[in-house]
């Protein structure tokens, strides 16, 4: 009597949870699963966007035609562009929070005020710092370039959002300033979980502060930090708002979300957009599939 | 526990002063900036020389700014509540029962935070306008579901995972509905993971600016990042840096002083996914 109540408790239990996570799931097969289906499937068509009904199968035209997106030398440089930014960008943003992390995992008496000014670029609204360094960098009224004009490093102001040869440099710089505070963060974590025994034993074996720090303290954070790098990454790879506000019309800094729109909403080519979109989602889930197989083949272990 | 040197002090506190300098120098210049008017808009000087609030005023004057603001609220604390309302419910039965296909589900959900967002653009198009929702707020309503929904959830089972399980076998043995444990008894233990989660949906959601962008065409259905990235001067050259500065400062202060009072929570929820999960 005991155990068939027990395990019919449990098949209710099983129903209950089911249903309770329904809502989330329809949710997000409403938003989230239908229209990537349908960007798949106008990627197969000749969609226009003032008439999404009226459209005609055309295969792999938007691919591998002739005006395919495969064939768009725009397309690929806004592919360099993307893969260009998202490597120096978590690379950067890495290094720096790692900097910012042991600064903030030192004990001292600035530690809140320290912890309080990093929040201040994470927590400003990206659109928002793409205005403020916009404004920075403006090229005839910036700050910078008159304090860099000031202290002689350049002579003529430079034209940071405008110059081809600057916007990628731009662009990088402000979303490590935006950035860095969320790798610090969890970096910093990741710090605070490792055993202070282990720098009590290297510190009564007199081993010096670098050495404890590459022999001890990096492996133990490494696995934190990779995941926090991939999460970057994967982020990375889909910027748009910086570069859309920021450097707009320039081919150096577009990116793959930046020209899949451009596609979609300024030239209304639904179907080529659509595409582009499928091919920017088929490298994301590449990269993620691969880290997620990873991850389990790690945990098996 | 380390002795640090005299010199190891100085290099220190010098580190600190230029991380914070950084940090929080185009904050105070925008905030310096919002300030000025005139011809002193253009000069350098860390400090207004006529500090005046003509940049404010002007702000709401020649557009709805105020009714952007609202729009902001409006939408990010629906999408706030309605995201905690489904994901409570989802998190509950993810993180406490075990059933087949939970870490699928999981998996799948948090691969929806993983989606570009232009990759749903045209179909959401699409949606939105069968539910004749273009250029009304509800579009954005349910456009940022799409980011918040997985990283409440993910956040909520997280802290789920960790209410005493006497607790639930004591409210169950009561007779208590699944409901009422959720909402009555485990949602206040919940309650600082609510608010980071609560916090950071809200932040995400306030700074969405694609859906934003594409879904809305009129200056009154604008919310603030759209707002600010489309402010235009009088001449189709020059901006209204004044007037665009006192924008971005009016939208982060309150931001910055609600990050900085919940702090440890935002922290605690930030790094729950990524350390313990």
């Amino acid at each position: 009597m005991q155990a068939r109540s027990e395990s019919a408790l449990g098949v209710q239990r099983r129903r209950q949870a089911r249903l309770l996570v329904l809502p989330a799931l329809l949710v997000l097969l409403a938003i989230a699963g239908w229209p990537l289906l349908r960007t798949f499937y106008f990627s197969l068509t000749d969609a226009q966007l003032a008439n999404l009904q009226g459209t005609q199968f055309v295969g792999l035209v938007n691919y591998i035609g002739e005006a395919g997106v495969l064939r768009d030398p725009e397309w690929w440089q806004s592919v360099r562009n993307t893969l260009w930014f998202a490597f120096l960008s978590v690379t950067l943003e890495t290094l720096f929070g790692l900097g910012v992390a042991l600064l903030l995992n030192h004990p001292s008496r600035v530690r809140a005020l320290l912890r309080a000014a990093v929040l201040v670029p994470w927590a400003i609204p990206t659109i928002v710092s793409a205005k403020m360094w916009a404004w920075m960098l403006h090229d005839q009224f910036g700050i910078i370039n008159a304090m860099l004009q000031h202290v002689g490093l350049i002579r003529e102001p430079l034209a940071w959002t405008a110059d081809p040869n600057l916007t990628f440099t731009t662009i990088v710089m402000v979303d490590v300033w935006k950035t860095t505070p969320f790798m610090a963060l969890l970096i910093l974590a990741a710090l605070q979980l490792v055993p202070p025994d282990c720098y009590e034993a290297a510190h009564v074996d007199g081993v010096p502060r670098w050495r404890v720090f590459r022999k001890i303290t990096l492996p133990l954070i490494m696995p934190a930090v990779l995941v926090a790098m991939i999460f970057r990454t994967l982020d990375a790879l889909r910027v748009f708002d910086l570069i859309y506000v920021m450097t707009p019309n320039s081919s150096t800094t577009k990116s793959m979300s930046v020209y899949v729109r451009e596609q979609l909403i300024d030239f209304q080519q639904v179907g080529y957009g659509s595409a582009a979109a499928t091919l920017l989602f088929l490298t994301i889930a590449l990269i993620t599939i691969c880290y997620m197989g990873f991850t389990r083949s790690r945990e098996e272990q | 526990m380390k002795r640090t040197t005299p010199a190891g002090q100085a290099f220190y506190y010098f580190c600190v002063a230029i991380v914070v300098i950084i940090a929080v120098f185009p904050l105070v210049y925008a905030i310096s900036t919002s300030f000025k008017s005139g011809s002193e808009l253009f000069s350098t000087q860390l400090l207004p020389g006529k500090a005046s609030w003509r940049n404010y005023l002007s702000l709401f004057r020649d557009q709805p700014f105020g009714t952007n603001l609202l729009n902001s609220v409006i939408v990010a604390g629906t999408v706030v509540i309605l995201s905690l309302g489904v994901s409570l419910l989802a998190a509950y039965a993810l993180g406490r029962v075990s059933f087949r296909g939970r870490g699928v589900l999981m998996m799948t959900i948090l691969a929806v935070s993983m989606f570009p967002q232009v990759a749903v653009l045209s179909g959401l198009f699409e949606l939105v306008n069968w539910l004749k929702m273009y250029d009304h707020l509800g579009a954005l309503i349910l456009s940022d579901l799409i980011f918040t929904l997985p990283f409440t959830v993910w956040i909520l089972v997280t802290f789920m995972r960790e209410l005493p399980k006497e607790l639930e076998e004591a409210a169950l043995m009561d007779g208590c509905g699944v409901l009422t444990l959720i909402f009555k008894i485990f949602m206040p233990l919940l309650a600082p993971a609510i608010a980071a989660t609560s916090l950071l949906a809200f932040i995400a959601a306030w700074n969405e600016f694609l859906f934003a962008l594409t879904f809305t065409l009129s200056t009154d259905e604008r919310t603030v990042p759209v707002a600010i990235a489309l402010l235009s001067g009088a001449s189709s050259y020059e901006l209204p840096w004044g007037n665009i500065m006192a924008a971005s400062v009016i939208v982060t202060l309150p931001l910055i002083v609600l990050v900085l009072i919940f702090q440890r929570q935002i922290v605690s929820g930030l790094t729950a996914g990524a350390v313990k999960g």
